[in-house]
């Protein structure tokens, strides 16, 4: 699907009457809720400080996929290609969020965000964004993070790596260095499963087609059409490896493994090679002491998961949280956890969700967990 | 403590109540959703529209109706803001949506009191340690003597007026509970112990002021004193308003207090029995459990702090039962008997004594000791979720 086919973007709502409703009279009026409670009541995108968006079309490529268009408010501050950001989705009246890499050209950053949001069967949200969002539907912004960007000014040689759903965030370094009239030479290399899954196959082709500096290739690794998998044979014969090249791999961590032995053995530059993953982390059954880390992000310290409750934990790391009652009921102890699971123990419930504020004094790791601590 | 209204429950039995209510608590988790979610987000817009058409009105205000209109409207809202979102919110009864406008930790309200504040000296320190004398602050807020057990001082002759100013600017009183005055006074701590709680005060409500008091009436042109008339009626209503329910939610007779050796090894099961017997409900119709943040059903609210308090409604009949069940009072009743109660109880404790025969409690409220029913008040309230 090429470009030309994403529906055209209005200009944003409210630009002009932003500076005056984030004015400090207007906060002292509208205080202490502040004036994005009010506006989100007459509609819920045109807030002037949380960052929102709306959906503008849902689309299928591919059978386990859907893609977003949405059109972010004026406090969406845009990203560079290959970061991600934070997306919640309001399924059941509980706001979950997740991590998603624009697809689209950072130039239109502003304007426009394109995710592609890969199904999995049991998936909350990507079932929910598949099946049940429409356009209209209210999309929570985090700001744009990360370090997966290329560099300025350009690579002049440069090879595009990704499995399945990781093909999003080299997507945009694609669309953006077409957008820029980029002449390096650039390779696309994508991974998947089968023929079906092959994300922005048409677009890619299309753009290959027209910007000759770049060559493209789709390969399947499972089923009858299954071509090799990546090694330093295969890339060698796409890509030719030298000082001066670099790549950007993004997809599943066997992948990731597969590329960075590749670029080693042709003689990659380490540095050149930029690589992102995602990857599910097993958690500890209830009643047993999870194994892994609990990092604290503010305190920049890191512990390996001890027996014990959160609080317990922070306090034995040195660290004195905030707390009150220490049995679950004042939630004084109430801590965001950034990622990963935590057990409630007067629950028993697990918490895998990003973002989630979790109760140190009655919540144990069941994995490797970050708290904002 | 007070022998007429605490019956005696074997460990075993206090262990079993805790798991009762701890199963109770686990089915009410389990079944918030999108329900309670659009439960809270209605009263939010309906304050929200309160506010913008009482603030409207009161630029009208030279006009009568405008504003009597205004200031009713205004004085809703405040009550809303601060009752059923406000202090519900702050219990992290909605933290579970992740929703940022619903986080307890982020929420301010629209009162002098800083919600940090108010997250400690009424989450923490009221809640985990109701009705124990000398823990729960919010026995007299540091200024009434409210129990037997606080000795009396000459000064206490002045109670009912004391009772009375705290009304009238219970906001002030709330916003400036933390700074503990009564331990500065004793000695305990020194003002500057406090200066990061002052800092935070002024802050919070010099903008408080501005807000009411000087920018809107300025803006109103020749209309400011109508203005300035209305925001004062509203902000006064507020005051008096949550002051009344407040006051009903543990000062009310027949309410059992606590001593610092009983809770010493308290277990959860024990720390369920002292809610239940530390707190009063009131009766009333749907729109008055709304206008009183559900603090109407203080006796579930206490069990539950966490729990929604449009959900309390819901399960007070199965509180009440539990309750029948071991034998505990289920103290409730209107609005004008439980407060026309606590104001007997704070003009009788200007005076020292009377004492009982042994030098203990007095005897308790003999209308309620004649009353042979276990439960005399009509059962709770149906379902209390708005009409979608």
């Amino acid at each position: 699907m090429s470009a030309a086919v994403v529906p055209p973007i209005p200009p944003p709502p409210h630009r002009l009457g932003a500076r005056l409703l984030r004015s400090s009279l207007v906060d002292l009026l509208l205080g202490p809720h502040g004036v994005d409670r009010y506006l989100e009541l007459v509609r819920p995108v045109a807030t002037v400080t949380e960052a929102r968006a709306e959906v503008i079309d849902v689309r299928r490529q591919t059978p386990r996929s859907a893609t977003l268009t949405l059109r972010p408010n004026s406090a969406w501050t845009g990203f560079q290609a290959g970061q991600f950001v934070r997306a919640g989705f309001e399924i059941g009246g509980v706001r979950r969020t997740r991590t998603y890499s624009p697809a689209g050209a950072e130039q239109d950053g502003h304007e426009c965000l394109e995710l592609t949001v890969t199904v999995h069967p049991e998936g909350l949200v990507s079932r929910h964004v598949r099946d049940a969002l429409a356009p209209g539907a209210l999309v929570h912004l985090g700001p744009a993070q990360g370090e997966f960007v290329l560099s300025r000014p350009r690579p002049r040689r440069l090879v595009l790596i990704s499995g399945g759903s990781g093909v999003t965030p080299v997507m945009a370094m694609l669309r953006t260095l077409c957008a820029e009239g980029h002449d390096g030479e650039i390779v696309f290399l994508h991974y998947a499963r089968a023929r079906e899954d092959w994300l922005y196959e048409p677009e890619v082709r299309e753009l290959a087609r027209r910007h000759r500096h770049l060559r493209a290739s789709y390969r399947s690794t499972r089923g009858p059409g299954a071509g090799p998998r990546l090694s330093a044979d295969s890339l060698a014969a796409d890509f030719g490896v030298s000082d001066d090249s670099w790549a950007a791999v993004c997809g599943p961590p066997a992948l990731l493994e597969a590329a960075r032995t590749a670029w080693r053995e042709l003689g990659g530059v380490r540095e050149r090679l930029l690589a992102e993953t995602f990857t599910p982390a097993p958690l500890a059954d209830p009643g047993a002491v999870a194994q892994g880390t609990v990092s604290f992000l503010r305190s920049g310290r890191r512990v390996p998961i001890a027996g014990g409750t959160l609080l317990e934990q922070a306090e034995a790391a040195g660290l004195s949280p905030e707390f009150g009652c220490r049995m679950g009921i004042c939630h004084t102890c109430t801590c965001r956890k950034a990622e990963g699971a935590v057990r409630n123990l007067r629950t028993g419930v697990l918490s895998t969700e990003q973002d989630e504020d979790i109760q140190l004094c009655v919540s144990a790791p069941a994995g490797d967990v970050a708290l904002e601590l | 403590m007070d022998t007429h209204t605490r019956p005696e429950l074997t460990d075993e039995q206090i262990a079993a109540l805790g798991d009762e209510l701890d199963e109770l608590r686990g089915r009410l988790i389990m079944d918030l959703g999108q329900r309670d979610t659009d439960y809270i987000r209605r009263i939010i817009k309906l304050q929200r529209a309160l506010e913008v058409t009482g603030r409207g009105l009161l630029f009208a205000g030279f006009l009568p109706p405008a504003w009597v209109g205004g200031t009713a409207a205004l004085a809703l809202s405040k009550i809303l803001d601060n009752m059923e979102i406000g202090h519900n919110v702050m219990h992290g009864q909605y933290d579970w949506t992740k929703d940022p406008a619903l986080d307890s930790k982020r929420f301010e309200w629209d009162t002098a009191c800083p919600g940090d504040q108010w997250r400690h000296s009424h989450n923490y320190m009221h809640h985990t340690h109701t009705n124990v004398l000398g823990r729960d602050r919010d026995i007299g807020y540091g200024v009434l003597r409210m129990s037997e057990d606080q000795p009396w001082r000459p000064r206490d002759l002045g109670n009912p007026v004391y009772a009375a100013l705290l009304a009238a600017f219970f906001q002030w009183g709330v916003a400036v509970h933390d700074l503990e005055v009564e331990r500065i006074e004793a000695g305990e701590i020194e003002w500057s112990d406090k200066r990061d709680i002052l800092a935070a005060i002024w802050r919070k409500g010099r903008r408080q002021v501005l807000k009411d008091y000087v920018v809107f009436p300025a803006l109103a042109g020749p209309g400011a004193p109508f203005v300035l008339a209305g925001n004062l009626t509203a902000n006064l209503t507020r005051n008096l308003w949550s002051y009344m329910i407040i006051f009903c939610g543990h000062f009310p007779a027949g309410v059992a207090e606590f001593s610092e050796e009983e809770v010493e090894g308290e277990t959860r099961g024990g720390w369920y029995l002292r809610q239940m017997l530390g707190s009063a409900n009131l009766t009333g119709s749907r729109l008055f459990h709304i206008l009183s943040g559900n603090l109407s059903h203080q006796i579930e609210h206490h069990l539950f702090p966490d729990i929604p308090a449009h959900r309390y409604a819901e399960i007070a009949t199965e509180v009440r039962a539990i309750c029948e069940r071991y034998g505990l009072p289920y103290n409730t009743g209107p609005l004008h008997r439980q407060f026309g109660s606590v104001v007997r109880k704070i003009c009788r404790l200007a005076l020292p004594g009377p004492r009982g025969r042994d030098g203990r409690r007095p005897e308790p409220d003999p209308e309620r000791a004649a009353d042979p029913r276990p439960f005399p008040e009509t059962a709770a309230e149906p379902n209390l979720a708005l009409a979608a």
